[in-house]
């Protein structure tokens, strides 16, 4: 069991739906936010390219968060989900520096707060608050373990990246091109 | 030409626009647990090899320093948490494979070692207590009818603590001297270990920060110490380790550059970057070469003031803390 997700960034319009869903979904604090939108412009005038990347955490399967945590309150569930248990974090940002892909903060009640793939939701057999509430659904969730499921068959299929994979994280999140 | 932006718009405080997780607390921290790491290791050294005498300053009188500068350092990392009230979670697993958490096992032993090494000092740094004036320490303390040291811990328990822990006093100076080695480089271990942010991400640190701890804590002592010999015998120590120091930079610098993309812009935030002038001027100059040209004066025999060195080391020794956390912060993957 791996959870994962593929983001079609050339299905994506960075509408920014995803971000607002999350917030309303998970609470998330004036100010803050758990997933982004990033607009990527190549080339010249008349010849661009253009790039929409939905990102979050990328619940790598060699977190250094995970390893960097001094409490153990940053793990990795057997789903290969990255959380952060509240009342065993100290708020040392130590995993704040360690992510490469800033994907955490402080929230303003002291512990680090992060994207959970809605691990409360996933329990409940439904999907990502990002995922459902995407307009032009071009957003994948799903166990990368299984071949059956809909996120291998579609990265089968199409041509994906993942961000600085150089880092050796080994990110979950795939970006289809 | 390529231009990328957040078009949801991201200001995650601490994280955006550039990450500030860290600020003054972790830089001061990181120069006093250096320094105090320095100090503690010249303590166990020389008075496992019986210098006493020699070295009175460094075996007797920094283990308070130490102390102090250890219970400063973790006020500055209390103070820097933001989830303070569950800091003991720190001490209720180890977790090998970060830094931080051994580090902070490292200082649950080391600061009460330090601590008890200072009081057991007492007896030798205050033989002679003038009872008439300090009244109120008749409640620790009473008077003994001997001229080499007139007083004796008031309770009995305290005076059989001591006893024993006199008897056992090598064991705590090995301990101390093991701890102390691992104090002075664990910090610089601790922000390689963050391959995220590629200015950190070299194993040179954690000896960088050992050797500059080893270069404060020898001109700390030259700055207390009252003995000329001492004194002396210490800026030669402090002159070897800032040429150690200075070796280790352009070790770091070297292998910034023949490293990747992420390495190489890092190294350039020290070589025309921002961090440029500060970091050659205020560290590598006035905090290294300049202390060591003096050293080698007052060794030629020169009329030198042995103070003026030892401030430039230590400020340089902050200064460089300073940078290395900031700058790191600032040196990341982009993508």
């Amino acid at each position: 069991m791996r959870y994962a997700m593929a983001i079609d960034t050339l299905k994506c319009v960075g509408c920014s739906d995803c971000v607002v869903a999350c917030q309303t979904e998970n609470n998330v604090p004036i100010g803050f936010c758990r997933d982004w939108v990033v607009e990527v412009t190549d080339g010249t005038y008349p010849n661009l390219t253009l790039e929409n990347r939905s990102e979050r955490c990328n619940h790598c399967t060699n977190a250094p968060c995970v390893r960097c945590c001094p409490t153990g309150a940053s793990h990795i569930t057997e789903e290969g989900v990255v959380l952060v248990t509240h009342n065993k974090c100290i708020g040392c940002a130590a995993c704040i520096t360690s992510c490469p892909y800033d994907a955490r903060y402080t929230h303003p009640e002291g512990y680090v707060d992060k994207c959970t793939f809605c691990y409360h939701r996933l329990k409940d057999g439904l999907l990502p608050a990002c995922v459902s509430a995407c307009p032009t659904k071009c957003m994948y969730f799903g166990d990368v373990e299984n071949p059956e499921s809909s996120i291998s068959q579609v990265l089968k299929n199409r041509k994906w990246k993942q961000l600085i994979p150089e880092a050796g994280t080994e990110p979950k999140l795939y970006f289809l091109i | 030409m390529r231009e990328e932006i957040i078009v949801s718009g991201r200001m995650n405080e601490g994280v955006d626009p550039v990450l500030h997780a860290w600020g003054w607390e972790i830089a001061i921290y990181l120069f006093l647990g250096g320094l105090a790491a320095g100090l503690i290791i010249y303590t166990a050294f020389y008075t496992l090899t019986n210098k006493e005498k020699k070295y009175f300053t460094a075996t007797k009188l920094t283990p308070i320093f130490s102390s102090l500068f250890l219970i400063f350092g973790l006020l500055a990392l209390f103070i820097d948490l933001h989830h303070k009230l569950f800091f003991w979670q720190l001490y209720t697993s180890i977790n090998l494979r970060s830094p931080m958490s051994w580090g902070a096992w490292t200082l649950l032993v080391i600061t009460p070692l330090i601590i008890i090494l200072s009081i057991l000092n007492l007896k030798e740094l205050v033989p002679v207590v003038n009872f008439s004036k300090f009244k109120i320490l008749k409640l620790i303390v009473i008077p003994t009818s001997s001229d080499v040291i007139n007083w004796q811990w008031k309770y009995a328990i305290v005076v059989k603590v001591e006893t024993f822990l006199q008897k056992n006093i090598k064991a705590i100076l090995w301990l101390l001297l093991g701890y102390g080695i691992i104090l002075g480089m664990y910090t610089g271990i601790l922000l390689s270990a963050f391959n995220a942010r590629p200015l950190w991400n070299t194993s040179v640190l954690g000896l960088l920060f050992l050797t500059s701890g080893l270069s404060t804590a020898a001109a700390f002592i030259m700055l207390i110490s009252k003995n000329k010999e001492e004194i002396k015998w210490f800026s030669k120590v402090d002159l070897v380790m800032i040429v150690i120091e200075l070796f280790l930079i352009i070790h770091m610098f070297m292998g910034f550059l023949a490293s990747t993309k992420v390495q190489i812009d890092a190294a350039n935030m020290f070589l025309g970057g921002q961090y440029t002038v500060v970091f050659w001027v205020f560290v590598v100059f006035m905090g290294l070469i300049l202390p060591a040209i003096l050293e080698i004066f007052e060794f030629k025999g020169m009329h030198v003031n042995h103070k003026i060195s030892a401030i430039l080391v230590l400020s340089g020794g902050l200064i460089l803390r300073f940078i290395i956390i900031y700058a790191g912060q600032n040196s990341r993957y982009l993508y």
